[in-house]
């Protein structure tokens, strides 16, 4: 029997069980995935708002110039990637401007720090690169750029260390209640419970709905993005947004926290909750609408396209709040953009949820905010670099050739705690694969050590799902007879 | 360390670089390569059809490989296997990694990169659709099936035309998958003629020139893939769209000549091959640094490589002996109509030894032209050609004693029609 259950191991899962783990609590976070992130917190803008874009007053108001405001602790804490680049919306013209200001009213009703309206001069000395019919642009400092699921999988891999029990693989199919709390059914036994968060996404509604009726819906809104190569990543400097018009919102163009360039996204409603396929028509618009920041984009630099699932609700805010219907289980739903920034907020608030619920929890004398550095061999000097390969062999040898990731790095990113046990989960940990060829040399290494590591055959090393096989047998499998043939064929080549 | 020369890539090019400097009386020489064996590309090329310039015979690609390494190993030459080098830097110095000596700075004489090139992949020509396991380059395809010993799929489709591809369809199909069809964007293939015979016809691979892919389906692996035919804008024509059950897609869409070392160094690329540009010495924008192979441009014959590549090693250990004359005058070489691109883009001719090779590639499929050499609008060769073909990269020879000319001259290599 577990205090608490997480459902759901994104970010806003991570962030509620590392939150959980510095209380005297026996917590379990499942998901249906076989990887931390898999849902949309791997598929973002990866920005961490400044927040003066919801009204005042809202959950998303409250939560996300708070959570800014926590990044950098948690973000060092965790030796994740975070960087406070600023952000610009920026105008085209008189109309625009008037939403840029707008926005910085709104900003200072949210108490958002530093803001200022830049003059074209301005905007053009800090960003050279930006198309010249912009007039003026909303600077926002406090903005930020992380990398989302580097930050859920150390989030994990911390509430792990410090006791936290994570179960992937595991699909909530039911949940019952009884006097003592619930009993979670999962493909892979039961898991009882005292409380229950419900952090699913798109799919809270679903969750929801097995223990209280209806009390809000949730639908997917895709956004689709282009990542460009490494060089490219300095074209600008700072998140730039567009000014939101009558006719939609407009698109982002920002570096990534790696260095990449990211473009995107559109917004589309759809019906089915898995579809993250990207489609021409919405590529080929982005990209139109990203000549409005810039003509500079070279979008033959792409490297790939990827799409994420908004979880829009019909409520319009953050839910965060316990079902009426069903006591102890915490709905923390709708939890769209900005739920990536306003994650260490949402956290805080979601467990202020359960004290109210419990009463004031014990917390750990032992809990440690802290996890191993990871060593990233290529942001060392030459000096550190000699020193670690004397150590570990393994940092000596070059896995990943685009990106310079070593065979040590892989190894870690393997053994921690919540480590990567998939190509793709490596791949988000550690980076091979993530450069210019994406994978296509180091893919059949990192399988490799993946299958030796967690001694495996390598026929069962996946992509990144469970289904995402990528060998199918070993060569020579043929009949006898079609063996003569092929010596047939091969005497008539040559 | 200290060496003469530094050989960065042992593949075909890099070996053979190094053998020729050490011919040419060069002694203290390494090469260094990162994968575990030398040989390069070569080693996951197990069919035949290498070597028919150089050794007047056909062997498999590791065949072919092996008289190098057996070359190099016999004549004493240094090299470090497992190594990576991750940068070039100031004066020649180089650094590099691996697991027995650790982390190296190498200070090299002259450097000779022969890094090889890449595959261009899924993202970089923007296929929509999801992005399920299944979707390989041709290479890497090439090297779990030769190398690793595990097949990729069972149900092919291939994208692109290039050798690879066309190798990899008929490699696919011996080991027992079904390859479905080729599908081309170009209205030509991007493959030698002798692959496209071999390796699709005798195997009765469909191929559909002017087509390209719509989309992927699958969320975990690959299910399917739609097709359709594209008109003279390459933009796909509704209405023309095939589906096609299978569980893999393999691309063969390009390579890119691997040259982030030589950018991040400060060496000029020429961004239509993609690499360095180089002078008859095969030596590039950086004094002492020589380029020679698949990293200068993309080769479709290794014959053409080891030609290539001789020239540097052999003018690497010029350059050691200081017999190359640096401050001679200089013509720039200029691709007239329709010729994409000719390596050397520079060319001083007293440093020339008997004759100037050009290489270059058409941008289209021709018959019956004259591809006319030109020095200054003065032209000094014509030659009959039935089929070009962007495919099958083309050479000229010139004489020294026709590159008597004054300085800032342009030599021009154009096409012309028969008889005009
Ligand atoms: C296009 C786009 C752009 C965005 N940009 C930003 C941005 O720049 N800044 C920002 O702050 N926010 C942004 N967001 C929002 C942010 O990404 C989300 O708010 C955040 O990732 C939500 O995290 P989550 O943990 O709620 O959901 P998820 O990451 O989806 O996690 C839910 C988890 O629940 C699991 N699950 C679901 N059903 C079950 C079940 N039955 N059993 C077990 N497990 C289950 C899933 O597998 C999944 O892992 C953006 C979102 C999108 C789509
Ligand atoms: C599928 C295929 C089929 C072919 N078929 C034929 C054929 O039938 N006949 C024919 O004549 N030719 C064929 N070729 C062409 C020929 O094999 C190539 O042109 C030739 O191998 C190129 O040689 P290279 O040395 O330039 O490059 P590569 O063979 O790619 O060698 C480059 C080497 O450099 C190393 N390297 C790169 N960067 C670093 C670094 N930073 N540090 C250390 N080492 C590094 C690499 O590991 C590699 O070993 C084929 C090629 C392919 C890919």
């Amino acid at each position: 029997m577990y205090d608490v259950a997480v459902i759901g191991a994104g970010i806003i899962g991570t962030f509620i069980t590392r939150e959980l783990s510095k209380f005297d609590l026996k917590t379990v976070m499942i998901d249906k995935e076989n990887d931390i992130a898999n849902g949309t917190t791997k598929a973002n803008s990866a920005i961490v708002h400044a927040g003066y874009d919801a009204k005042a007053g809202t959950l998303k108001g409250k939560l996300n110039a708070k959570g800014n405001a926590m990044y950098g602790k948690v973000c060092e804490e965790l030796d994740v990637h975070f960087k406070r680049i600023g952000s610009f919306v920026i105008a085209s013209n008189e109309e625009e401007m008037e939403s840029v200001k707008d926005l910085y009213e709104r900003g200072r009703k949210n108490n958002i720090p530093d803001m200022k309206i830049l003059s074209q001069e301005e905007v053009r000395a800090m960003e050279p690169n930006l198309n010249e019919e912009i007039i003026g642009a909303l600077y926002a400092p406090t903005a930020g750029i992380v990398s989302p699921w580097e930050l859920a999988v150390a989030l994990a891999e911390n509430a792990a260390d410090n006791g936290a029990q994570i179960k992937l693989e595991t699909e909530v199919l039911g949940i019952e209640k009884n006097e003592e709390g619930y009993v979670i059914h999962t493909n892979n036994g039961d898991v009882k419970a005292k409380y229950v968060f419900n952090c699913a996404g798109v799919y809270a509604q679903e969750i929801n709905e097995m223990v209280a009726s209806r009390s809000f819906s949730i639908h997917p809104r895709r956004g689709q993005y282009n990542i460009l190569d490494k060089s490219t990543g300095d074209l600008i400097n700072h998140v730039i947004f567009q000014a939101p018009t009558k006719l939609g919102k407009g698109v982002l163009v920002a570096p990534t926290v790696h260095g990449n360039l990211l473009v995107g996204p559109d917004a589309e409603d759809l019906e089915d909750k898995e579809n993250t396929s990207t489609t021409s028509d919405r590529i080929e618009f982005i990209r139109e609408k990203s000549r409005k920041t810039t003509t500079k984009v070279p979008f033959n630099k792409t490297i790939t396209s990827f799409a994420g699932l908004r979880a829009v609700s019909n409520v319009g805010d953050f839910i965060i709040e316990e079902s009426k219907e069903a006591k102890g289980f915490i709905n923390v739903a709708g939890i769209e953009s900005p739920g990536l920034s306003a994650a260490p907020a949402i956290a805080e608030y979601a467990i202020d949820v359960l004290k109210g619920i419990t009463g004031e929890l014990k917390e750990r004398k032992d809990f440690n905010p802290r996890r191993k550095p990871v060593i990233r061999f290529m942001e060392l000097s030459d000096e550190e670099k000699s020193e670690v390969i004397k150590k570990d062999p393994r940092y000596g040898r070059i896995i990943c050739r685009c990106e310079n990731i070593t065979e040590g790095e892989i190894v870690d990113a393997i053994h921690r705690n919540a480590g990567g046990r998939t190509v793709d989960g490596i791949k988000r940990r550690s980076r091979p694969g993530m450069g210019r060829c994406q994978g296509g040399f180091c893919g059949p290494r990192v399988m490799e050590i993946l299958a030796r590591e967690l001694k495996m055959d390598i026929k069962d090393v996946v992509k990144d799902s469970k289904e995402a096989y990528i060998l199918t047998e070993e060569t020579k499998q043929n009949t006898p007879e079609e063996v003569v043939v092929e010596t047939l064929e091969e005497i008539k080549i040559s | 360390m200290k060496y003469d020369i530094v050989v960065v890539g042992g593949g075909p090019a890099g070996l053979a670089a190094a053998i020729e400097a050490k011919k040419n009386g060069v002694d203290n020489i390494l090469v260094i390569e990162r994968d575990r064996e030398l040989g390069g590309i070569l080693q996951q090329c197990i069919h035949n059809g290498f070597g028919l310039h150089v050794f007047k015979e056909e062997l498999t690609g590791p065949e072919y490989a092996e008289k190098f390494i057996t070359e190099l190993k016999n004549m004493g030459i240094e090299y470090k296997l497992d190594t990576m080098v991750l940068e070039i830097g100031e004066e020649r110095v180089i650094h590099a990694i691996n697991t027995v000596d650790g982390f190296m700075r190498i200070k090299a004489g002259a450097i000779i990169l022969s890094m090889g090139c890449r595959e261009r992949t899924r993202g970089a020509i923007s296929i929509p659709g999801s992005r399920p396991a299944g979707v390989f380059t041709a290479g890497t395809a090439q090297r779990f099936v030769n190398m690793e010993g595990y097949m990729v799929g069972k149900r092919v489709v291939i994208l692109g035309s290039g050798d690879i591809g066309l190798i990899m369809a008929r490699r696919m199909t011996l080991e027992g998958a079904k390859v479905l069809a080729v599908a081309e964007l170009m209205p030509f293939s991007g493959g030698l003629t002798r692959n496209i015979v071999q390796c699709l016809e005798d195997y009765h691979i469909p191929l559909y020139l002017s087509h390209t892919l719509m989309e992927i389906k699958g969320k975990d692996r690959v299910e399917g893939v739609v097709i359709a035919e594209v008109d003279k804008n390459r933009k796909p024509i509704p209405g023309t769209e095939k589906h096609y059950d299978c569980d893999t897609l393999l691309l063969s869409v390009g390579l890119i000549p691997e040259n982030e070392i030589s950018k991040n160094a400060g060496i000029a690329l020429d961004p239509v091959t993609s690499g360095p540009i180089v002078n008859e010495s095969m030596e590039t924008s950086i004094e002492g640094v020589f380029a020679c192979g698949n990293v200068v441009h993309v080769h479709d014959l290794v014959d053409f490589v080891t030609a290539e590549s001789k020239r540097a090693g052999k003018n690497a250990a010029k350059y050691i002996k200081k017999e190359i004359k640096a401050d001679a005058k200089t013509a720039k070489t200029k691709p007239g109509e329709g010729i994409r691109y000719i390596v050397p883009h520079m060319v001083r001719p007293e440093n020339v030894d008997g004759t100037l090779d050009l290489f270059m590639r058409v941008d289209n499929v021709y018959k019956d032209m004259n591809m006319v050499v030109k020095i200054d609008g003065k032209e000094i060769k014509r030659m009959k050609k039935k089929h070009l073909a962007p495919g099958e990269m083309e050479s000229v020879k010139i004489k020294k004693e026709d590159l008597g000319f004054k300085e800032d001259a342009v030599i021009t290599v154009q096409l012309e029609k028969e008889g005009a």
